[in-house]
């Protein structure tokens, strides 16, 4: 069984359609098929995940410590962090759900972040062990991301139904504004990363 | 050279070559170095997808025109459409926040659900559309943002965090946006990128 990696071949496959055509000798070119701009690996892959990761760890903190929500209730006011809503879930036996969304507010961000950090380490430092685990965890990191998005819609949600002026009301908080960053900068890092980078960094360390 | 394009396949996530292989109808190849999807085949998977594009399309609409939960605390009721929390949000001064829910819970799912349409309606009765490659690169850039099915997770736990302060009615827009996903997903599941990017390889 012979395994040659397009890149070895001279061919690159297109990121968008996947069409694999010859690797034009200069210059970047354009697929044959949907005319998308080809590139051998997602551009200035490294660089960019690690901005992401970086912005995304930085607004990590006020995410989780800044109020996501206030909630007045008959002249009683309630300020919610994310850390909080979790909480409230849980004391009120709705336990299933609480570890959902800890898992998806709290866990899979922070997760991602050390993850990310973990294969981007992988690259530079050109690890030739647990290839196809190394590709599984960027599979993973890749398609859970999403989820965390839950939080953002929970006070999309309140803040639109509980809306009775002095009965009660729910008004979203500026944590809510750095917890979707997180989660959008998260995906970014995660849709910037080429788990391809990690099987060239080790087939060049193999030959070596 | 253009005879060897299309048959080959190189794996999205370590870059290893295979030669496109006749699977049997259902089944899923994988890449033989990484365990990576590289692509699937459906009995008609067009026709199936085209279908449930349909059907999506028509609950997606009254999960857009009908509310999808009714709040009643003390005696007052309020109601609220997939529109109307992204309307609060602005209207509190969190416009970042309404523009994210607004592209990843209303537009992406449309603009998936009518591209599909857009393309396999003309495809099944014989012709490919003006604009096929771009609409399928257009759907290619906004799905990993396409997060309905998140949003509804959303709405449970919204639904059960009230739950003690208030009665929590679920209207039509919840089960129809939940069918919607459903018939997305399905959508997605069966057609492989090869299948559509062939017919415009065939096309051209």
């Amino acid at each position: 069984m012979t395994a040659i990696t397009a890149k070895q071949a001279g061919l690159v496959s297109c990121h968008v359609c996947g069409l694999v055509s010859r690797r034009p000798a200069s210059g970047d070119g354009h697929c044959p098929r949907c005319h998308a701009r080809l590139h051998l690996r997602k551009k200035d892959s490294l660089t960019r995940t690690w901005a992401f990761l970086v912005a995304a760890m930085i607004c990590y903190l006020p995410a989780n410590m800044l109020p996501v929500m206030k909630t007045v209730t008959l002249g009683r006011t309630q300020t919610d962090t994310i850390l909080s809503g979790v909480y409230y879930l849980f004391s009120h036996g709705q336990w299933p759900l609480a570890l959902i969304v800890f898992v998806a507010s709290v866990l899979v961000p922070l997760g991602k972040v050390i993850l990310l950090a973990f294969l981007l380490a992988s690259v530079h430092g050109r690890w030739t062990g647990r290839m196809v685990i190394r590709t599984r965890v960027y599979r993973l990191v890749d398609f859970v991301g999403r989820w965390s998005m839950v939080d953002v819609y929970v006070v999309t949600v309140l803040a639109a139904l509980v809306s009775l002026g002095n009965l009660a009301t729910v008004t979203p908080q500026p944590g809510i504004v750095f917890f979707g960053a997180v989660v959008v900068l998260t995906m970014f890092a995660a849709m910037s990363f080429d788990p391809r980078l990690m099987w060239d960094a080790a087939e060049s360390n193999a030959h070596e | 050279m253009s005879g060897m394009q299309g048959r080959w396949l190189a794996c999205h996530d370590c870059d290893l070559l295979h030669r496109l292989v006749d699977i049997p109808e259902g089944a899923a190849a994988r890449c033989r170095r990484c365990g990576s999807p590289l692509y699937v085949r459906h009995h008609r998977a067009l026709e199936k997808a085209l279908a449930f594009a349909m059907a999506a399309l028509a609950l997606f609409l009254v999960a857009n025109l009908f509310p999808f939960l009714a709040f009643e605390f003390s005696g007052s009721t309020t109601q609220t459409t997939l529109i109307s929390g992204v309307e609060q949000l602005w209207q509190e001064d969190f416009p970042m926040v309404a523009l994210l829910v607004l592209f990843t819970a209303i537009l992406v799912p449309g603009v998936q659900i009518c591209i599909l349409l857009y393309t396999l309606l003309p495809v099944h009765f014989g012709h490919l559309p003006r604009g096929t490659v771009w609409a399928f690169r257009a759907t290619d850039a906004v799905s990993p943002w396409g997060m309905a099915d998140v949003f509804i997770l959303g709405v449970i736990v919204s639904a059960v965090k009230l739950a003690d302060m208030a009665r929590i009615i679920p209207g039509p827009a919840l089960w129809a946006l939940g069918g919607a996903v459903l018939l997305l997903a399905a959508a997605a599941s069966v057609i492989d990128d090869q299948d559509l990017w062939g017919l415009v390889e065939a096309d051209a």
